[in-house]
């Protein structure tokens, strides 16, 4: 069955993906010590399981990403977020590979999230919804790969927060995952990372229309508080060389500076842009949840400070990917986790790609980025015997 | 099978079937796909040139971008059977902890290196007193990667100083022919443009 969708479907061509649903039997047991029953996880697959069941691979989306990787948004109408890198003779071929993308819990593209009906009450969650962790994220995909009768993921791949994603499920479950690409993510998140999330939520929360998270009972959405977090991010995603290459000082009108605080720059207007478009497709809660799961991460801290242990025997082989403008997961913090990898004597690449086009470069046409992973997939797959 | 350096395929007929091979400084990863290919060898490379390290895992090799002078620190010991260092040696800021490294990563580590030795080398300075460019060393001093050239004597004295044994001691000809050598003798110091030798901690 599909997955419920809280807001209007504007693409009704769209595909809505499917959603399994977990029943009071089968709880997800969450790292706060919360359980969720029950619980739904809404998903989209693309391509066809072989007979072997050998050429799964699991996309991991990023904070505000869907389980949309690789066909249209129901609701923006907007190509899917990962077109460039999954889909027919893409380096994640769809012709070859099973792929599997799922809408993280705590999400809101179908999965169980504060935005959704609490079937005990009849009203939405809101903030009675359990903080959710990254681990707790990949647990609840580890009990879709089982409804799903798949036994060993061919690959785990995702940027950003998806990266985060890969390293916990080779860490979770080294046995079950063949390959992994891991790219511009942490093995922790950083103190200016939190930084950054904790001003997007002090905006949404100082937004009247936020309601103390009851904004859903209220007929209200905290846009602005919701679209200033964005712009705030946004920045975050870029790099500085890409936005003076892009914009520089560049005014919105000819006749020059207004002397008042309409956007007078080209970069305002396209920060007011990106915020404003996102709060037709996102919820407010749910990025308070998603950024806090991002902060709690930290993989050695499960494993007494050493990132290493966290892979020790893992037979997963990986392979790292960064970009040199990106500052918020710099280079710096992928190559920590190619040396843990080492010294846990796992099976590593890593990766660094020269661009000006800071972390949002993982989305964006990088052709080096596309030879690595079509490299690196085409000989797992050779290994595998996966046609 | 593609065209392998003459060092390198000296190096290759070193390594025993299936062996687990650290390449340090592996360029585009043509030794350890031959290796992969001939002897199922479980590879591994550290680069220093990014565009090489992606031109080794679009081969499907595990590389890691990184630097030998500071990442070698962080391997642990005896956890590979051979450590590879081809022609390498001479570009880094302090080859004797390299060396050390190496001889402690591997249980066997192979080098190759150019020799400054070589009679060319010695007679372009005699005769022209500048900075040697042979057919071996392209560059200009001024743009070398090559900050510390050494001669065959001077590594067979650095090697004894970290405690290797030298196993075996290969003379690369200007016609890419390895031979077998003497590596303390004075020929091949004279006669040959590049040694490769397979070490071990003593």
């Amino acid at each position: 069955m599909g997955p419920k969708f809280l807001r209007p479907l504007t693409a009704p061509d769209a595909e809505k993906g499917q959603a399994v649903q977990f029943g009071l039997d089968n709880p997800l047991t969450l790292d706060s010590g919360r359980t969720l029953a029950p619980w739904t996880l809404a998903y989209m697959t693309y391509g066809a399981l072989n007979a072997a069941r050998s050429n799964a691979v699991l996309v991991c989306h990023a904070l505000t990403g869907d389980q949309f990787v690789a066909s249209a948004h129901p609701v923006t109408g907007k190509p899917g977020w990962w077109e460039t890198m999954v889909g027919p003779g893409k380096p994640i071929d769809t012709s070859r590979f099973f792929v599997i993308c799922a809408n993280v819990v705590g999400g809101c593209m179908g999965s169980s999230g504060p935005a959704e009906i609490d079937p005990a009450t009849g009203e939405p969650y809101g903030l009675s919804f359990p903080l959710v962790t990254v681990r707790d994220m990949v647990r609840a995909q580890a009990m879709l790969r089982d409804a799903l009768g798949i036994e060993k993921l061919l690959c785990v791949t995702g940027g950003s927060m998806g990266g985060m994603q890969v390293l916990q499920w080779a860490a979770s479950y080294p046995d079950r995952v063949i390959s992994a690409i891991p790219i511009a993510c942490a093995a922790r998140h950083s103190a200016q990372n939190i930084a950054f999330h904790e001003v997007g939520r002090q905006a949404i929360m100082a937004d009247p229309d936020w309601h103390g998270g009851a904004y859903q009972l209220q007929g209200t959405q905290p846009s602005k508080g919701l679209a200033v977090a964005r712009m705030a991010a946004h920045i975050t995603y870029l790099s500085e060389a890409a936005l003076q290459r892009k914009f520089g000082r560049n005014l919105q009108s000819r006749n020059g500076i207004s002397f008042a605080f309409a956007p007078d720059f080209q970069v305002e207007s396209y920060l007011h842009h990106q915020g404003m478009t996102f709060v037709d497709r996102f919820d407010a809660n749910s990025y308070l949840y998603i950024t806090r799961a991002m902060d709690y991460f930290d993989l050695a801290a499960d494993y007494g400070g050493v990132l290493a242990e966290a892979f020790r025997g893992c037979k997963t082989r990986f392979c790292l990917i960064s970009f040199t403008s990106d500052w918020l997961f710099p280079t710096v913090e992928n190559k920590r986790v190619a040396h843990a990898l080492n010294a846990a004597a796992a099976t590593v690449s890593f990766v660094e790609i020269d661009t000006d086009r800071g972390h949002d470069a993982f989305l964006l046409d990088e052709p080096e980025m596309f030879a690595t992973v079509r490299g690196f997939l085409n000989v797992v797959a050779a290994t595998q015997g996966v046609a | 099978m593609a065209y392998l350096r003459p060092d390198l395929a000296a190096i290759a007929e070193m390594i025993p079937h299936g062996a687990r091979v650290l390449d340090i400084g592996c360029g585009d990863g043509a030794l350890l796909e031959h290796l992969r290919t001939t002897k199922k060898v479980d590879g591994r490379g550290l680069e220093l040139s990014q565009q090489n390290v992606n031109a080794c895992v679009a081969r499907g090799l595990a590389v890691i971008q990184g630097d030998a002078d500071t990442d070698l620190a962080e391997y642990p010991s005896q956890v590979f059977d051979f450590a590879i260092l081809s022609q390498t040696i001479q570009a880094t800021r302090n080859p004797k902890s390299v060396l050390g490294h190496l001889l402690r990563i591997g249980r066997r580590t192979a080098v190759s290196l150019p020799n400054f030795g070589h009679w060319r080398v010695r007679l372009s300075l005699l005769l022209h007193g500048r900075m040697p460019q042979t057919k071996a060393l392209t560059y200009a001093w001024y743009d070398t990667p090559n900050i510390h050239l050494c001669t065959i004597a001077d590594f067979v004295a650095m090697a004894q100083e970290e405690g290797a044994d030298i196993e075996r001691a290969l003379a690369l000809s200007e016609n890419g022919r390895a031979k077998p050598m003497r590596a303390e003798a004075w020929a091949p110091n004279f006669f040959s443009e590049g040694a490769i030798f397979l070490l071990r901690t003593r």
